[in-house]
């Protein structure tokens, strides 16, 4: 593979000061997967390093490493000169390094007191000392701006307010190191921005900042320090100012961008799917989804944007036959399809790659062969009176790991063993093999490399060009502004009126996503020609 | 309603709190180990192992509450067998909950059968007498209720107490209630999931022993094999339908006591039309019924019956 | 501590793994009958004897693992589809029941109509006592653990009432035990001067279709992908309730065999004590077979050996024959045990 830079580039440190934080030559291997390849870094105090690199490039691993959760198989880490114990949050904890994870670690039926306050006692003492908590943190919050309710239960808070108390949870232990892990990848583009906000306020208190993330203008705008990984290795170093996002994307991948052309223009004006005053109610009534209303057009991908846990789960599962609505009616081709079950959805023509691939969408206990067959075994063609007919079932395989590269040792190979990126190949073989009529599409690239990511965004668009009408929904605001011929934004179950991505950029986009529908309207209609 | 005239009366009342009292401790016991996200189907063999401990330390000698301590410490000693395999190992627990209950039954029956070959009537101990504590006696109708118990029916009331405190009061607690909600919360602020969780399964199967031997040293002086009787699995859907917390545990525990009781005087009572298996089936029935009215609105700890494995997430 | 997964699991490892489990769980064995002041090696022998050493003990192991058969099938059948059924004792003795109802001359047929009648009907009454604890858990999502159990105990009271009350024969000298079936319903023994009975080669064919339709059968399919992911299964159109619904069936209607083979094939009336917990056994047997319907057979032959062997061991040696419970417990847990081990690897630090 072409690697622009031969030689890395290390910035000299000087030599007087100790750093906060340093690393050397961590080595990681998970059986004969080498995770992490002899890294060496170094942070000093009051910086904010940005660890950049894509999705399994070794990111996470290395950063779990640091604060415990793994056992490096070589190397060493020091805090302030001194080593650290290895393998041990408790001990990671305990010399000052502190970590937001990705996917939050509270527990979400207990109030955000107990929470913060979990093992920050002396585990046989006899009873708790709020008070002493309750002023501690009323100091925090004032310090670093950082309001919560302490004793709202954290299944109440937004995901902007849980990442708070995350944090709020590291300061309260003193730590000196702070890690985050893709902390935007669930904020809206306006929530981010007060996060670095408040990450700068914390750099400027005498606090060190690692953030993992996989965005070049986040580590661009907010770091001091870029350090980029790529399978495993660390292969570039540079300080932030003055670097061109280009060169770093380079770092990222190794080489040039792959291009693929992604806008064909709709060439069809039948409407296939619509989704008439939708309604979905959840515990305690509060709407999930609120007289919402769609509808999709034949070979057109309409994205839906929105920060998830604002309805996305309801509309992809009402789609999926997995949810019914309390009311309001979804008509397919003129057929009303409100009620239908997961198996009517999928003959009606409505294809389905779910959002969470590795729980919902495959069994991983069971063959790749199996897996292929998961929604096509009842057909005549893959059995007849009750019992499978095994050759059709392996030749309709071989077929599909053959048209759609799924890599696997075998047809018989547990699906649990496979990659991301074939595990989502697998399901969109799956479901394209049975030509949808509309195809909903839930974060289909979420967590992928780039390689796979653009696999699946060329099937998204042939498919689209075949004539199915698309339902994208994603996270990702370049991927939607890049595939889509509409954009929609979902907030609080809410649905905003369509828009053109070219009439929009992030930031507006933003404006819906935390709530300000309004707003947006207003502001589309202006820049609207 | 002639018929349900004992209501009112005191005798029925000491029935009731003493047929709760191994129920008590059993359905204690399975709360902490679910709290802590581990279920114990051990509870009806541990049950069984706690009733023989305690008798056997009896019989050869051995204090009245040193049998109890034994049976609380071979109880733990199951439990701790459990934790290995569920906790440790991340074994299904519900299979391993069950062979342990195999295991523990099917010992306490051999240990019995080899300790005493040549016993046709079951051998008899001196089980503890009831308390008579006369300040209280003079308290009206609740008073000679709680006056004339065992003392270890006091005991277990006075757990129901050092539960709730210990589960909502104290730093070990919120670890443990956090293991059965996210455990990766618990890994994340440096404490050792394992270490809790095996704690409470330990401390739970202590517990659950502790009721078996209330039957063999308190309620009768002797040993049956399968004396326990299905207790054990009752105490499952009593924690079902206590919502995991202790005082409605111990509600529940008195509600389905009261019931078993009225249906004993019932069928004493009544002239025998109905017979009496059915009324022996009422108890079984009744924890069922509580099971599917509870159900629906059941909040179970959400990490029950996930294993924890280090490094996975 | 902590477990790594393996990359490759060798089949050795895979067969020596339970092959050893069961060599320590005799270990532990081994221990106990020290404690009784006996050698293991001694206790051993007359366990073999007792099991394996004559043709007529052979096939006593093989008439005690009749019933073990088809309660592991049962159990199997339902673990398959996380379906946690331990009420195969219950469905046993419903199947028996059925026995009882219709082969005491209420159908006075000739064997070759009334032995198949009376097995269907022994296995509709198992799946429908299994339907009930099912429907709660589909419907009310009541974990139905604890209802199979209970059911347990609730279906043995009702037997005790029958043959305590109405259905007591009054040719059994004041035994409480019902009419014993006609003799056209009694099962054949397939050996002269031995107890084995029809139901055995009953037994293994359920194995074969069983297997055959876990594996090559489109219910099967979906029992195995319900049973691994309940949530992907709804996804992909499967209908996951159904499924569970005819699992129960499936497998309360073996249970339910395991009840009729054993009244009509040995005991030939109901009683109290037709099943010394078959159906708990079953478990057992499920788990050592890895839940594989043709391992049940190896597992139940194995089970039976030792609980007949114990039996004659006992008369010999004095040791009580709970010993073979013992064994057969922490059989199961070593199994267990070792089944993870030979997936993961135990990593100190």
């Amino acid at each position: 593979m072409l690697d622009p830079w031969p030689e890395r580039h290390i910035l000299p440190m000087s030599s007087v000061e100790i750093p906060a934080l340093q690393l050397r030559n961590i080595t990681k291997t998970f059986g004969s997967l080498v995770a992490n390849d002899n890294i060496s870094l170094s942070l000093s105090q009051g910086e904010m390093l940005a660890l950049l690199g894509e999705n399994g490039a070794g990111k996470t691993t290395l950063m779990n490493i640091l604060f415990g959760h793994y056992v490096a198989t070589q190397g060493e880490i020091e805090i302030y000169g001194k080593p650290l114990v290895k393998g041990s949050p408790k001990a990671a904890l305990a010399t000052g390094i502190g970590m937001v994870h990705q996917h939050f670690t509270l527990a979400d039926n207990m109030t955000v007191l107990e929470n913060i306050i979990l093992g920050t006692e002396p585990i046989f003492s006899f009873r708790h000392h709020l008070s002493a908590a309750r002023v501690k943190l009323l100091k925090l919050s004032m310090k670093f701006a950082l309001h919560v309710d302490w004793n709202t239960l954290v299944k109440d808070l937004s995901i902007g307010q849980r990442q708070r108390v995350e944090i709020l949870k590291v300061l309260y232990r003193d730590v000196k190191i702070l890690i985050l892990d893709e902390p935007t990848a669930v904020l809206t583009p306006q929530e981010s921005a007060k996060l670095f906000t408040t990450l700068r306020l914390l750099t400027g208190k005498g606090l060190s900042v690692i953030f993992i993330t996989h965005k070049l203008k986040e580590a661009l705008s907010g770091s001091d320090r870029c350090v980029v990984l790529r399978h495993g290795r660390m292969v570039y170093e540079t300080a932030t100012k003055g670097i061109k996002a280009s060169t770093l994307a380079q770092a990222m991948v190794g080489g040039t961008l792959p291009l693929i052309k992604t806008k064909h223009p709709v060439t069809f004006s039948q409407k296939l799917l619509s989704c008439s005053n939708i309604s979905i109610r959840g515990h305690q009534h509060q709407p999930l989804l609120d007289e919402m209303n769609l509808h999709l057009l034949k070979g057109e991908i309409l994205g839906i944007a929105g920060v998830s846990g604002n309805g996305q789960m309801q509309l992809a599962n009402m789609l999926s036959g997995m949810q019914t609505p309390d009311s309001g009616e979804i008509e397919l081709n003129g057929e009303l399809i409100t009620h239908h079950t997961p198996r009517e959805m999928m003959s009606a023509g409505i294809g389905r790659v779910p959002e969470d691939r590795t729980a919902t969408g495959i069994i991983g206990d069971m063959s790749v062969r199996e897996n292929l067959a998961l929604e096509s075994y009842q057909e005549p063609s893959l059995s007849r009176f009750g019992l499978l007919k095994s050759r059709s079932m392996e030749a309709y395989a071989a077929d599909l790991i053959k048209e759609f590269d799924i890599r696997c040792p075998s047809t018989e190979t547990q699906v649990r063993n496979l990659s991301g990126g074939n595990i989502q190949k697998l399901i969109l073989a799956r479901v394209l093999s049975r030509k949808p009529i509309v195809l909903l599409a839930s974060q289909p690239t979420w967590g992928l490399d780039v390689g796979a990511t653009a696999f699946v965004h060329k099937q998204l668009i042939q498919a689209k060009r075949e004539g199915a009408g698309i339902l994208l929904i994603s996270e990702d605001l370049d991927e939607l502004l890049q595939l889509s011929d509409r954009i929609q934004v979902l907030y609080k179950g809410k649905i905003s009126v369509p828009v053109s991505p070219d009439q929009v950029d992030a930031a507006t986009l933003g404006l819906a996503m935390s709530g300000h529908l309004e707003e947006f309207s207003q502001k589309i209609g202006q820049s609207a020609p | 309603m002639d018929i349900l005239h004992f209501l009112v009366e005191t005798g029925f009342w000491i029935a009731t709190i003493r047929m709760a009292t191994p129920l008590i401790f059993g359905t204690l016991g399975e709360l902490i180990c679910e709290r802590a996200g581990v279920l114990n189907l051990g509870i009806e063999g541990i049950m069984a192992a706690g009733c023989m401990a305690g008798w056997t330390w009896v019989y050869f000698g051995g204090d009245l509450w040193s049998g109890v301590l034994f049976a609380a410490f071979i109880g733990g000693l199951f439990g701790l067998l459990h934790a290995l395999f569920t906790v440790h190992l991340g074994l299904s627990q519900h299979v391993t909950g069950l062979g342990i209950t195999m295991l523990a039954a099917a010992l306490s029956s051999f240990v019995f059968k080899m300790l005493l070959p040549k016993a046709t009537t079951p051998p008899k101990i001196i089980p503890f007498a009831n308390l008579d504590l006369p300040l209280l006696t003079d308290i009206p109708f609740v008073g000679p209720i709680i006056a004339h118990q065992s003392p270890l029916t006091l005991l277990a009331f006075f757990m129901v107490l050092v539960v709730s405190y210990l589960l909502y009061k104290t730093p070990f607690g919120l670890s443990l209630r956090m293991c059965g909600e996210n455990p990766l919360a618990v890994e994340a602020q440096g404490l050792s999931v394992f270490t809790i969780r095996t704690v409470a399964v330990v401390a739970g199967s202590s517990l659950m022993a502790v009721g078996g031997a209330f039957l063999t040293l308190s309620a009768f002086d002797a040993f049956y094999i399968g004396m326990v009787n299905g207790r054990g699995w009752i105490c499952i859907a009593l924690v079902v339908f206590s919502s995991w917390k202790p005082w409605k545990a111990l509600l529940g525990t008195l509600l389905f006591a009261a019931f078993d009781a009225m249906q004993m005087r019932v069928q004493q009572q009544s002239t025998m039309v109905i017979p009496y298996q059915f009324y022996l089936m009422l108890p079984y029935i009744f924890s069922i019924l509580a099971m599917v009215i509870m159900s629906r609105r059941a909040a179970y700890p959400k990490a029950l019956l996930v294993p924890f494995r280090k490094g996975e997430r | 501590m902590r477990l790594e997964p393996r990359e490759n699991i060798s089949l050795s490892l895979r067969v020596a793994a339970p092959l050893l489990a069961i060599l320590v769980a005799l270990g532990c064995c081994s221990a106990l009958i020290l404690w009784t002041g006996h050698s293991p090696l001694t206790a051993f022998f007359f366990l073999l004897k007792g099991s394996l050493g004559s043709k007529f003990a052979i096939t006593e192991t093989l008439t005690r693992a009749t019933p073990l058969i088809f309660t592991g099938l049962a159990v199997a059948v339902a673990f398959r589809a996380q379906l946690w059924n331990i009420g195969a004792e219950g469905q046993l003795y419903a199947g028996a029941c059925m026995a009882t109802l219709l082969g005491t001359g209420l159908l006075p047929l000739p064997g070759w109509l009334i032995i198949p009648i009376l097995f269907f009907a022994g296995a509709c009454a198992g799946g429908l006592l299994l339907l009930g604890p099912t429907l709660l858990k589909t419907w009310f999502s009541v974990d139905e653990v604890v209802t199979t159990l209970l059911l347990n105990f609730i279906t043995l009271l009702f037997v005790n009432w029958l043959v305590f009350g109405p259905w007591k024969d009054p040719m059994a000298m004041g035994w409480p035990q019902a009419a014993p079936v006609i003799d056209s319903a009694t099962l054949p023994v397939l050996f002269t001067k031995t107890r084995l009975h029809l139901g055995f080669i009953i037994a293994l064919v359920s194995a074969i279709i069983t297997w055959v339709v876990l594996r090559f059968s489109r219910l099967g399919f979906e029992i195995r992908a319900v049973g691994h992911n309940k949530y992907a299964s709804r996804f992909a159109g499967i209908p996951v309730r159904r499924t569970i619904l005819f699992t129960a069936l499936f497998s309360g209607g073996l249970a339910g065999f395991a009840g009729i083979s054993e009244l009509c094939g040995l005991k030939g009336y109901l009683t109290l004590d037709l099943s010394p917990g078959f159906g708990y056994s079953g478990i057992v047997v499920a788990m050592l077979a890895a839940l594989h319907p043709l391992g049940v057979i190896l597992s139940a032959l194995f089970i039976a050996t030792i609980s007949i062997g114990a039996d004659s061991m006992s008369r010999s040696l004095n040791i009580s024959n709970y010993i073979a419970d013992v064994a057969t417990a922490v059989s199961l847990l070593t199994v267990l045990a070792a089944m993870l081990l030979s997936r993961f690897r135990l990593r100190w630090r």
